[in-house]
Parts: C-alpha cells; sequence; structure tokens
C-alpha cells in the first residue's frame, strides 16, 4: 500500500498521468451512436438587421439534417441567455439587460454572433449546408470602443439602451474624495488603457448533446468550467428543462483561464437541437471560430487621479472607467468590471478615500467577461501605474513611497473604504523578500551593462492584493449576484477504506486532483493513491458552482475539509463502539483511532469495514456507512497578494522589450502543494506578462471586424519570451479559511501587467516618458521614442 | 476540408501531367501552408499532387561555385547541413529562422519559393543571393521569378525542383520577427560578391525587393556604418496592425545593418 502524501508536499500531479500519454477524456474525444455533426453559422458584420434567412439551398444540401434559427427558437418559446448577476446605478436603478438569444433574433450585434445552427451526418456536409445558407443582412455601422460607443451620435445596438450604457455604477465616497483632493499637496493623474485579451485555451470550445425519449432525459457533454451552473441557467431559465432530466457533463477540460464559465448560447442550442433531430449533436469550434465567439476580456479605458499630501502619503483615489460589454450580457460580464474591480482600488494601501465611477457600455463586439483575474488585475494596473507616477512626480523613490502608504501587518483585520476587509497580510513582508530575491541592490550594475551595449534597462514594482476565494453568499447577494457562491464535497469512504471525492469545483488544469487527495489523505491518513477525485458531472457529483475567481481550493478545499472531519466524527462514535470506550476518549491520528491513554486502537479501514458490515455496531443510534457531505460558504473573501519585481531591456533602435529577470514574492497562505503554487504563479505570470508586452485583440472601428482574429496576429506569450522567474511564498494563514489557505490561480496575473509596464516606463523615463499603454509592442515603443523628448540615435 | 483526389507520382513528367490534365488539382511539398487553407475551406483543389515520392528533388549539392539544394528540401536539413552552413551560413542561418521545429520539419525551400508569402524568409535570401529557380522546365533568375504578393512567373503546370545558390564572398540574414506569426516583420539578406553587393528585403511590402542605393554603397564600403543614414521610401510598404509603414522603413535600414554585421562576423 501506497503513503499518505499530506499538506505541504510535492508528489507530481496524479492526472499528468492520463493526460502526457494520451488519455486524456475530452469532449470532442466523445463519440456517441448516431452521433449528427452542427455548425454554427454566424454573422461576418458587426451590426446589421437580419432581414430573413433562406434555408432552401442549405436544407437541400447533401446530408443535411435540420437548419434552426432565431425564429425557431421563438416559436418554441425557449429563453434569453441569462445574466448571473444585476447590478444598478448609484440611485438604484438596475442595468439594461436587453435580451441575448441563443441564435439571433431580429439584429446581430458582432462579428460571430450567431446565425443558425446547421446539423448534418458528417461534419463536412455541415460546413457545406452552412455555406448555403441564404442570409440577407442590411448592414449598420459598427462601433466597437467604448469612447465612441458613448458619443451622443453613435451607433446604437438596443433601442432601449440609450448611448449604449447598460450601467453607469459608482462605488465610494465621492464628497469625501472631493475634499480630499482639494486639500491635496499633489494630485497625480493618468489615462490608460487596459487592452482587451482573448483567452485562447489551449482546447477550443466544445458540446455533444443527446436525448433519450425512453427517459426524457437530456446530457449535456460541454467544455466548461461548471457544470451545475449550466445546468441550472440552461435548464431551468432557457430551455425549460427541469433539473432532474438534465445531465451536464464536463469532462477534461483542456484550460479555461475564465473563457468557459459561463453559460454559452451553443450549448443551449445543440441541446434544444438534440431532442429535436432525435439524434446526439457534436459541435466542435475551430481555433478562429474561438476569436469570434470565446467571451473576451478586460478592454478599460480610464481615467484616474490620485491625491497626496506633501510627504507623499495617499490622501484619496478617484478613478472613472469606461468597460466594454461587447454586444450583450455574457453570464458574469457587468460584476466584472464593477464589483470585481472598484473594491480593489484600496490595493495595499491606506488610502481614506476611494470613489470610483464606472460605466458599463455595449459595442459591437464579442461579449466581454471575466478571465483570469477579472477586474482585479484593472484595478491593480491603475492603481500601481499611478503610485509610480505619483512617485516619479513628486521626486520619492518608487518603493519608498510605497512604503509610506502600506497596511502595516499588524493592522489587519484592515477595513478599506470600498466594502472589503482585509483578514490578514504582510504586503510589507512581500515587498522586502521581493527586494532581496530580486537583487535590486545591484540594479545599477546590471542597468550600466546594458548601456554599454546601447540598452535601456527598467526596474518595475507591483506590490498588490487581490479578493479570491468566490464568494461570501449573503455579501455577493448583496452586491447583485443572481446565485450562492458557496461549494460542496461528499467523502465517501468504500467498505475497503479507499475513498472516493464528489466535488463541485471543476479540474482543468490546477491539479485539483492532486491537492484534493493531499488534503483527504493528509486528514484520514489514507494513503494518496487511495483517494479519487470526481468532478464534472451533475449525475455523479451532488452540486457545485465549478472552478473561477481562485474559488477552488478555498471554498470547495474548504468544504472537502468540512466534510472530512464529519467522517473522523463519525468514525469515532463507530470506534468508541467498537473500543467499548467514551466518545470523548477516542483520538483520531495517522488514520488510527485509539482511545487515550492505551494502546487499543482501531484502524481507518477496520472503522470503515465495521461501517459496511454492521455486524457489531450501535445501530440503533447511528447509520450504517462511511459517507459524509459538506456545503461551505465562505464568510469573507480571501486576500492574496505579494510583491513582483520586472527588469526589463529595451532596445531603442528596434523598440523591442525583453523581460530579462522576474520575481514574484506572494501571500498566498496555507500552501497544499508548493509545486503546484509554483506552477500557478509561473502560469498566471505568463498571463500578465502576455497582457503588458503581447496580446491585443483589435477591432475595426466602423465594420467591427476582428483584425486580430488568429494566432498569426494576435501575439500569445512563448516559452522563449520569458527568463526563468524566482517565485516565493511569504504566507500569513487566512484567518477565516479552515485551512488559512487563500487560492493562488488568479495572483500571477494579477501583479504582473503593472510590475513590466513600471518596468518598460523606468527605462524609458530619462527621455521624458510617463506613461506607456499595453502591450508594449516595438512598434509602440518605437513611435514614443520617435516622440520622446529625446533624439535616439540610430547607432 | 472539401474531399478532393490524391496522387503520388513518382516521376517529375507525370507529376507535371496530373497539374496539366487535372483541372483545379495543386502541388502539395510540405503542406504547412496549403494544409491550412483547405482546412479553412479557403481552397478546395479537387486534386492533390504530393511531390514528396520524387526523390530526384531532395538533398543539398556541392556545384563548386554555386549549391543546388532540391525543391523538396525541408527548412530544418537546410538548417543543419554542413555544406550549407560552411559554404553560405547565411542561408543556413536563414533556414533555422523559419516558424517553429514542426513547420522546419516538414515545410520545404519549393514550397516556400513557390508561395511568395510577402513575410516568408527564403524570398531575400534567393533575391539577396541571385540564385536560379530550376523548374521542370527551365531556369528562371530570382530577378525574375518574385512578382509580388504570392505571384511568381511560375506558369500553370510547372515545378520547381531546385534553388541553385551562387556562393558569395560574405552573406549575412537579420530577421525581425513579427510578434505573433513569427514570420519576418523585416528581413533583410545581404550578400557580398566579388562584383557587387546585393540586398534584398521581405516583409516590409508586398513582396521582396531590392535596395539599390544600400547596394551601390556598400559595394564601396562593407560596413554597417556606410547605410546608417539610408532610409527607404515608406510609399508601397505594408501598414497593419503590427507595423506602420514608416517603422518598417527604419527597421529596413536597422536590419540592413545586422546583416551586414552578421556577414562580417
Ligand atoms: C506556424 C507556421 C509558421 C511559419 N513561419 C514561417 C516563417 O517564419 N518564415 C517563412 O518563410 N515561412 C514560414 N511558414 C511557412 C513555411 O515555411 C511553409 O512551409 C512554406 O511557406 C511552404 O512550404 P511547404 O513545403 O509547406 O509548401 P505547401 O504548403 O505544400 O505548398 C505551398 C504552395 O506552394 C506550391 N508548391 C509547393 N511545392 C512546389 C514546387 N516544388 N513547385 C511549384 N509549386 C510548389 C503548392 O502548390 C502550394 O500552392 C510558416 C508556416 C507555419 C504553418
Amino acid at each position: 500500500m501506497g503513503n499518505v502524501i499530506g499538506i505541504g508536499a510535492a508528489p507530481k500531479r496524479k492526472e499528468d498521468q492520463r493526460f502526457l500519454t494520451g488519455r486524456g477524456n475530452y469532449v470532442s474525444d466523445i463519440k456517441r451512436p448516431g452521433m449528427t455533426a452542427g455548425v454554427f453559422v454566424r454573422s461576418p458584420h458587426g451590426h446589421a438587421v437580419l432581414r430573413g434567412i433562406d434555408k432552401s439551398a442549405a436544407l437541400a444540401s447533401p446530408g443535411v439534417i435540420a437548419v434552426l434559427t432565431g425564429d425557431d427558437v421563438k416559436a418554441d418559446g425557449l429563453g434569453s441567455l441569462p445574466c448571473g448577476w444585476g447590478i444598478s446605478d448609484a440611485k438604484g436603478v438596475p442595468m439594461k439587460e436587453p435580451p441575448f438569444p441563443m441564435l439571433a433574433q431580429g439584429k446581430v450585434r458582432f462579428v460571430g454572433d450567431m446565425v443558425a445552427f446547421v446539423i448534418a451526418e458528417t461534419p463536412e456536409q455541415a460546413n457545406a449546408g452552412a455555406e448555403l445558407l441564404k442570409v440577407d443582412y442590411e448592414v449598420l455601422p459598427s462601433v466597437v470602443g467604448v469612447l465612441e460607443a458613448v458619443r451622443p451620435d453613435a451607433p446604437q445596438l438596443f433601442d432601449d439602451v440609450p448611448n449604449n450604457i447598460c450601467c453607469d455604477w459608482e462605488l465610494g465616497d465621492k464628497a469625501a474624495v472631493e475634499t480630499a483632493f482639494r486639500k491635496a499637496a499633489h494630485v497625480a493623474k493618468l489615462s490608460l488603457v487596459n487592452n482587451r485579451l482573448i483567452g485562447n485555451p489551449m482546447e477550443p470550445r466544445a458540446a455533444i448533446a443527446e436525448y433519450e425519449p425512453g427517459t426524457d432525459r437530456f446530457t449535456l457533454w460541454t467544455t466548461s468550467q461548471f457544470p451545475h451552473v449550466v445546468r441550472f441557467l440552461m435548464g431551468a431559465l432557457v430551455l425549460n428543462i427541469p433539473q432532474h432530466k438534465l445531465r451536464v457533463v464536463a469532462p477534461d477540460v483542456g484550460g479555461g483561464f475564465g473563457v468557459k464559465q459561463f453559460h454559452y448560447g451553443e450549448e443551449a442550442v445543440i441541446t434544444w437541437a438534440a431532442k429535436r433531430v432525435k439524434r446526439p449533436v457534436k459541435w466542435v469550434a475551430s481555433r478562429s471560430e474561438g476569436y469570434v465567439s470565446d467571451r473576451h476580456g478586460r478592454d478599460h479605458v480610464t481615467e484616474a487621479e490620485l491625491a497626496l499630501d506633501e510627504n507623499g502619503k495617499f490622501l484619496a483615489f478617484r478613478v472613472n472607467t469606461l468597460a466594454n460589454m461587447g454586444g450583450y450580457l455574457s453570464t458574469f460580464g457587468p460584476n466584472i468590471p464593477t464589483n470585481l474591480y472598484g473594491p480593489l482600488l484600496g490595493g495595499v494601501y491606506t488610502t481614506p478615500a476611494i470613489y470610483c465611477n464606472v460605466k458599463v457600455v455595449f459595442t459591437n463586439t464579442v461579449p466581454v467577461d471575466a478571465y483570469r483575474g477579472a477586474g482585479r488585475p484593472e484595478a491593480t494596473f491603475v492603481l500601481e501605474r499611478i503610485v509610480d507616477v505619483a512617485a516619479s512626480e513628486m521626486g520619492i523613490d518608487r518603493v519608498e513611497i510605497r512604503r509610506r502608504n502600506m497596511i502595516p501587518k499588524e493592522a489587519y483585520p484592515y477595513q478599506t473604504p470600498v466594502l472589503v476587509q482585509y483578514d490578514s497580510g504582510d504586503p510589507m513582508g512581500c515587498l522586502d523578500g521581493a527586494l532581496v530575491a530580486a537583487d535590486v541592490k545591484n540594479f545599477g550594475v546590471r542597468k550600466a551593462a546594458s548601456a554599454s551595449k546601447g540598452k535601456f534597462r527598467g526596474l518595475g514594482y507591483s506590490t498588490y492584493v487581490e479578493a479570491c476565494g468566490l464568494a461570501p453568499s449573503r455579501f455577493a447577494g448583496r452586491l447583485g449576484a443572481r446565485g450562492g457562491l458557496y461549494e460542496s464535497a461528499t467523502v465517501r469512504v468504500h467498505p475497503t477504506g479507499q475513498v472516493t471525492v464528489m466535488i463541485g469545483t471543476h479540474n482543468h488544469g490546477q491539479g485539483h486532483e492532486t491537492t484534493f487527495a493531499q488534503i483527504v489523505s493528509d486528514k484520514l491518513g489514507v494513503a494518496f493513491e487511495n483517494v479519487d477525485i470526481v468532478f464534472g458531472d451533475t449525475d455523479r457529483v451532488q452540486f457545485g458552482m465549478g472552478t473561477y475567481g481562485s474559488r477552488s481550493l478555498v471554498v470547495g478545499g474548504a468544504a472537502l475539509s468540512k466534510a472530512t472531519d464529519k467522517v473522523i466524527a463519525k468514525g469515532k462514535k463507530i470506534a468508541s463502539h467498537l473500543l467499548e470506550a467514551a466518545e470523548v476518549d477516542i483520538q483520531f491520528e495517522s488514520g488510527k483511532f485509539s482511545v487515550a491513554g492505551t494502546d487499543r486502537m482501531k484502524t481507518f479501514e477496520e472503522i470503515a469495514g465495521a461501517a459496511y458490515v454492521p455486524h457489531n455496531y450501535p445501530l440503533e443510534v447511528l447509520e450504517p456507512g462511511l459517507e459524509e457531505q459538506a456545503y461551505y460558504d465562505p464568510v469573507n473573501f480571501t486576500y492574496p497578494g505579494g510583491c513582483h519585481i520586472a527588469e526589463v531591456e529595451v532596445d531603442p533602435e528596434t523598440g523591442t522589450v525583453t523581460l530579462v529577470n522576474y520575481t514574484a514574492v506572494d501571500d498566498v497562505g496555507t500552501v497544499i502543494n508548493p509545486m503546484i503554487v509554483e506552477g500557478q504563479l509561473h502560469g498566471g505570470i505568463v498571463q500578465g506578462v502576455g497582457q503588458a508586452l503581447f496580446e491585443n485583440a483589435v477591432y475595426d472601428e466602423g465594420s467591427g471586424q476582428l483584425l486580430s482574429g488568429s494566432l498569426m496576429d494576435y501575439c500569445m506569450p512563448r516559452a522563449d519570451h520569458l527568463p526563468m522567474m524566482k517565485v516565493a511564498t511569504h504566507s500569513t494563514l487566512c484567518t477565516h479559511t479552515p485551512m488559512g489557505v487563500k487560492g493562488c490561480g488568479e495572483v500571477g496575473t494579477i501583479g504582473s501587467p503593472a510590475a513590466v509596464i513600471n518596468a518598460v516606463v523606468d527605462a524609458l523615463s530619462h527621455l521624458g516618458v510617463t506613461h506607456v499603454d499595453m502591450p508594449a509592442t516595438p512598434n509602440r515603443i518605437w513611435r514614443l521614442l520617435q516622440n520622446a523628448s529625446l533624439p535616439v540615435a540610430a547607432e | 476540408m472539401k474531399p478532393f483526389a490524391y496522387h503520388q507520382p513518382e516521376q517529375i513528367p507525370d507529376a507535371a501531367k496530373l497539374l496539366t490534365s487535372i483541372e483545379d488539382s495543386k502541388l502539395v511539398a510540405g503542406g504547412m501552408t496549403l494544409i491550412p487553407t483547405l482546412k479553412q475551406r479557403l481552397a478546395s483543389p479537387v486534386a492533390l499532387v504530393d511531390l514528396s515520392k520524387l526523390g530526384s528533388l531532395k538533398g543539398i549539392t556541392d556545384d563548386g561555385p554555386s549549391i543546388t539544394v532540391g525543391a523538396m528540401t525541408q527548412h530544418a536539413v537546410v538548417a543543419a547541413s554542413k555544406l550549407v552552413q560552411t559554404k553560405i551560413p547565411a542561408l543556413a542561418a536563414l533556414a533555422s529562422m523559419i516558424g517553429d521545429p514542426a513547420v522546419r520539419s516538414r515545410g520545404t525551400i519549393g514550397g516556400s519559393v513557390a508561395n511568395n508569402d510577402p513575410a516568408a524568409d527564403y524570398p531575400a535570401g534567393v533575391l539577396g543571393l541571385g540564385a536560379t529557380i530550376v523548374t521542370s522546365t527551365r531556369e528562371i533568375a530570382a530577378d525574375k521569378f518574385f512578382l509580388g504578393l504570392f505571384e511568381t512567373a511560375l506558369e500553370a503546370g510547372e515545378i520547381i525542383t531546385a534553388i541553385r545558390f551562387p556562393v558569395p564572398l560574405k552573406a549575412g540574414y537579420a530577421k525581425f520577427k513579427a510578434p505573433a506569426s513569427r514570420y519576418a516583420l523585416v528581413g533583410v539578406f545581404v550578400a557580398k560578391f566579388a562584383d557587387g553587393v546585393r540586398v534584398a528585403v521581405t516583409g516590409a511590402g508586398p513582396g521582396v525587393f531590392r535596395v539599390p542605393p544600400m547596394e551601390a554603397v556598400l559595394s564601396e564600403n562593407f560596413d554597417p556604418s556606410a547605410i546608417a543614414a539610408i532610409r527607404i521610401d515608406t510609399d508601397g510598404l505594408t501598414s497593419d496592425i503590427h507595423a506602420e509603414a514608416d517603422y518598417r522603413a527604419h527597421l529596413v535600414t536597422v536590419m540592413a545593418k545586422r546583416a551586414v554585421d552578421a556577414a562580417l562576423s
């Protein structure tokens, strides 16, 4: 029998055995008897009136079984794709929430909007049929940028959404902020753009649906991060399928990053279609299709002002943002640039007054929703950039100004002026650790060495905090959440002592099958290899909210920990009977139940056996079996954070920015598996570096065409873009999660963009450069240098 | 992808005959460019004529003052060839900068030159070295071969069999990779021969082109400083979301200097 591998150990990931040997089971691997193939016909226009669709040629094409359109959706009385959050403006007026039909009705509002679904015997025949569909569009001008969309003469996406503004949201004490600005010795100002991103998970989205007339049940296999939520949103709100008649399975999923945590129209169309054609229907997106249909991320235009006293103490912070929602409201859309943004503007600082206004705006682009970090990278970027701007304008060292304003370790729990209360943290400790790890002391030497090669070297800091472990349901409900945000776990101990865990989170790269098994192995003293984690199937797992917002360990792991405690409690009762001792005298340690102060004991396996063969068992007072379930609703968010230091070298001749060193010291609370934490940090940092230096979703104003619609034009970060990173943890324990964990899935993405851009600005500051928008591409840097105050010699 | 017939001829004349006799047929070499267009249904030939069984199209030979690279020779083979590394190291370096390892193992010089992508690397090497394109019917000088955006002097049914490169005194290639695609945003190949210097630019415009003012100056003084002040005209250069024409023009000078540097090192 194998060993206990507990909390803090770094076993290799269990799931990698199947991933690395090609034995994963992804949606596109699944084949069902009699399966048909579906293809979506998508709008080639950013904005158009849908005058009519002529199905006849498509239907006559060989192999085509059915063609479904928005009219069919309407005729069947199906619902609109629901938005999971309802936000309101300062006066309490709810956001504008126009319908989001699963197939377009009346109008198309972005390139990629779904117009029809063609089902055929083979994918080739479906494609051929789709090409023959005649769609009559009356093309309208598109508006893609937020600044353009709110102009009075802008094209209007919806008749009843004036100026395309979905919600004019605000947070904080506006009057207090204004008073503080009047008293300020210095006001730093910054205008910036947070660039639009496309998630690009390795596996494109896919779905198969099947209807069994015998049981009147539907099964949907989908590339989802939250199958139970899809079952609820799609079954209850779109297709009117009772929950017990709908099974949603999200098997192995090849990366999500947020892109797969929404209920997509494709899922609803396919499930609906499966019953109509009485055969299973399968759809697998191409990479290009993903570009125009996977929800995009970020896309803000922001004006920020920071008021400081003469010593560089922050007095107040004011932020005005226009946030792009795209053509419709996606599942979490309006929540991201508001509730996950405004409350983070306090950062790790003691700024007493903060005000934030966000105008949430519709445009003719793919709907925008959560993408790794979701709202928090945007907040961190604004804050950490303006801190640097203020430092440089006031002539205060960038580290020093941070120290002067940081929340000291002793001041936790710390109530910010923007709703959230940080339970624990030590930003100064992270900063000190990072300064040493990054060898900041010798930066001057490295800068001189770069200069001798004609290169400019810069150093950038980001001391940040984020809110994750989504989410305390009551708190979220007050902010507009329309669902709960708890998590559930079932611990099923088999008669032989092995354990199967059913958990409502979803593993798509995070290593849950390993981390969660370590928790159980640690707590129950069973061998690591004797614990299996089951997820991603609404028929096998009781319930769950899925994986996003760095919640799996924090919320799901807490539910698992609680369920495991219940198993131990029941085991003690059984042991007390078998060992003929009082329950209070039974101790459980290292997989053994013993009577305190004696050598009498029963192993975990013996107790499990007794629970399922209850011959000698207190049946009058205790049920047989050993299986426990727990639901856990967190009392607060968790607040991981840390200090990231980026070092870049700029080639002024070409404008190329090279990231030469990267250091991160993060506080993620208790570390269950340090290897997995390191991997999450690496991946997160790379995504943030991608935003800072490479990635940009570009639309053509007017036509609404996506110009960066493939990997040929959308630059993803690659291994050779990156240095070896120095990653370390400096943890304080979360005071309210069962194991002291804080989550680590998003920290890297949240901390890194500001660190990188601060480094680029530092490298160019001697030329008078005060800000660089993301991504800092060679073209953009070269152009900045052309306009900079000092001429740059080509030599 | 739409269905198509597939042929694998073993002799060049058979391949040429298939190509001319089947309307809408297409040659396939490494397939790195062609297959994606089929998958995206941008092209739908009724038949593919695969060149991979034509053994005579593979391999690199030493002709003394020149080397000949068979059309079906993959980029990785050119990059690793001792012969190329010794006689025209800049060409081996160029091949090693194409795409990624998978693309270099499949993609061929014939396919690249026939395709004449405006951002491809080989056209700069072929034009910069003044190579000769050998086809199933004739020989074409590089200066007459590349006719602009995806256009070449190849006629219907004509198959590239090899490229013959004269061995220069010195040569260098400098490539500024487009951030996403890693094709050349601007690539400059510089070659010095006894009778003068050739400078060929890829990526900057709709097709590969030479830069006579740089050639003239470098023929007198083969040193990066000689061309530092030469700016090429932005007229006709490409502007897109990655780079506007003025930046590309600037990069031509920078990359030309770096190519000369590479040639000298
Ligand atoms: C991800 C990726 C990255 C790439 N990066 C680069 C890069 O950085 N630089 C670069 O230069 N290229 C790059 N390429 C293109 C690559 O070099 C291709 O291999 C090359 O352009 C085509 O060669 P092939 O052998 O694959 O040709 P194929 O795709 O088989 O054919 C291309 C075209 O040429 C025709 N053809 C092929 N052989 C002949 C012949 N002997 N005679 C006449 N016509 C012929 C075909 O009919 C077809 O029209 C990249 C490709 C990919 C997929």
